[in-house]
């Protein structure tokens, strides 16, 4: 549920309406994306002080169409001009397609195929979710001026593509809509691998994820891997609460106080994947393996053989050696360790040097009571992330597993 | 992804003699090769920071116990070959991109406006983990 309590509420519920209709107007997705920033800039800083217009979407193309038509009165090409007193004339004065999906429409052009994860989701997020160039500049730690960069050499390379503003055809339609699922799920990923506790000075990522994700599945009810995403997402973001420590240190699952656990994410999470019809795909199985853990009253009586057999699912979906990681995992509380042991074998080749390798190995080592080997790999898995709060998890793992005692710390000699 | 590009005195391959015996026009070049360079970073969307630190003859190195007073060291130090004379902070797509850019940093124009062939360290700094699947 999007709150009107809010301009800045208001403002982003309402970006992507105002966007499709000028872009329907004057056919220029690049001069309109900039038109409409500068129109939520006026009005977030005008409607808390004047109040807000009887009219706020009106409102606000009205002044973005005025600022569009600026724009291009200081243009000197005479000839853009001809051609665009000719669109015009063509463009209808009222446009009666909802704005649902004009934010579908929006959502495929920005996750285009010519782009980056790293330049779709910027240009996402201005477009389509109504943030600020700083805000999400503040969200992934660049200045503004580079941020602002990267959506406008975003904007230059869909603009170049030449796309008309519809909906993709149906040839390329499931392709396309894979990206824009791909684009939103790096997007929640980025928020929860980011968040730690309340971080007021930055955006939620994952909140936005879960907010973008929303009117696709409202435009798009009866397809099954847009409902699985969204539901993989909440009831991935229902363990938040529970998922760092007071001191900001991660906390696993097995670990985690789940009474903190979000239980209306949860209920909504299930509801989604449980009215599910046909074919399984893999965010559907992904949200299912959430919603097992979720449900689970403790980590000791979760159902492991349904995990298991949903990762292998998966795996043979997918191929991912990721997959088969995990799959090693739930082999492992399933059936004993070495079961989980077995599974790693054949990843060494696939996986090489990776650290979720050395990382799941050592957790799978130390369940098999092996102290030296768990020791070993905590230790080569922590050289080898590059999350820092990854790091100081397998760093004090490593400690733990195998205290290091008086006589075996080598201390270097200083003087 | 996020990388360092770090630059220290006299990893310089070249072997040009310091920026302090270059003449006035190579000397100006190597510096607007460095704002260029920077802007564009920033045009490119890749840009975080880019700082040069002052000179080694103003470092010091400070010990503590946390105890007594901290011991400080000052300059000039005979090492200070390996001491950092500036970086780079940049947000790119791939470990490949990221060494691009330390090649055109190291091949900077310098003595008699020769690449200077300065050795970039590039070090990822630590970021988001990858998705879990």
């Amino acid at each position: 549920m999007i709150g009107r309590a809010s301009t800045e509420g208001l403002l982003r519920e309402l970006a992507p309406q105002v966007l499709g209709a000028l872009v329907r107007r004057y056919r220029d997705f690049a001069a309109a994306e900039d038109a409409v920033q500068e129109a939520l800039l006026a009005a977030a800083s005008k409607w808390p002080v004047e109040g807000e217009p009887d009219d706020p979407q009106a409102w606000l193309i009205r002044v973005a169409g005025r600022r569009i038509v600026d724009q291009y009165r200081r243009d000197d090409a005479r000839r853009r001009r001809e051609e665009l007193a000719a669109s015009w004339s063509i463009a209808p004065p009222d446009d009666p397609v909802p704005g649902r999906d004009d934010t579908l429409i929006l959502m495929f052009m920005c996750c285009h195929p010519s782009l980056t994860p790293a330049a779709a989701i910027p240009l996402t997020l201005r477009a389509v979710g109504g943030l600020t160039t700083r805000e999400i500049a503040t969200a992934f730690l660049v200045p503004e001026a580079t941020m602002a960069q990267r959506i406008s050499r975003a904007k230059a390379k869909v603009k170049a593509s030449d796309e008309p503003f519809t909906l993709p055809s149906s040839g390329t339609r499931t392709e396309r809509l894979r990206l824009v699922l791909h684009v939103l799920y790096l997007l929640f990923n980025e928020g929860y691998a980011t968040s730690s506790g309340p971080d007021l000075a930055r955006t939620d990522l994952s909140g936005e994820a879960i907010r973008l994700a929303r009117p696709v599945q409202a435009a798009l009810p009866d397809d099954p891997e847009v409902a699985g995403l969204l539901a993989l997402m909440l009831l991935t973001d229902a363990r938040r609460p529970a998922r760092t420590g007071a001191d900001g240190a991660l906390v696993p699952l097995a670990e985690q106080d789940r009474t903190r656990w979000d239980r209306d994410l949860i209920a909504e999470g299930v509801a989604l994947i449980i009215e599910l019809e046909g074919e399984m795909g893999e965010y559907q199985v992904q949200a299912a393996i959430a919603a097992v853990h979720d449900q689970s009253p403790s980590h000791a009586e979760t159902n492991w053989g349904e995990i298991l057999a949903l990762y292998g699912l998966l795996e043979r979906m997918t191929g991912n050696p990721m997959v088969t990681l995990n799959r090693a995992v739930a082999a492992a509380m399933a059936n004993g360790p070495a079961a989980g042991l077995a599974l790693l074998d054949g990843l060494d080749d696939l996986l090489g040097d990776h650290h979720r390798l050395h990382a799941v190995r050592a957790h799978l080592l130390e369940l098999a009571g092996d102290i030296n080997g768990a020791f070993a790999e905590f230790r080569a898995a922590a050289a080898r992330t590059n999350n820092l709060r990854e790091q100081h998890y397998l760093t004090t793992k490593a400690a733990q597993v195998k205290p290091m005692t008086s006589t075996d710390a080598v201390r270097p000699t200083t003087d | 992804m996020r990388f360092m590009l770090l630059q220290n005195y006299g990893e310089v391959q070249s072997g040009a003699p310091p920026i302090t015996e270059w003449r006035p026009g190579d000397i100006k070049a190597h510096i607007e090769f460095q704002g260029t360079l920077n802007d564009e970073l920033v045009a490119s969307g890749e840009l975080v920071d880019a700082q040069g630190l002052a000179g080694p003859e103003q470092a010091k190195f400070v010990v503590s116990d946390g105890k007594s007073a901290p011991v400080i060291t000052d300059g000039p130090f005979p090492e200070s070959k390996e001491l950092l004379a500036g970086y780079r902070l940049i947000d790119v797509d791939s470990l490949e991109r990221a060494i691009e850019i330390a090649a055109k940093a190291s091949a900077a124009p310098g003595y008699n406006g020769e690449p200077i062939r300065d050795a970039i360290e590039v070090r990822q700094v630590m970021g988001a983990p990858d998705p879990e699947v």
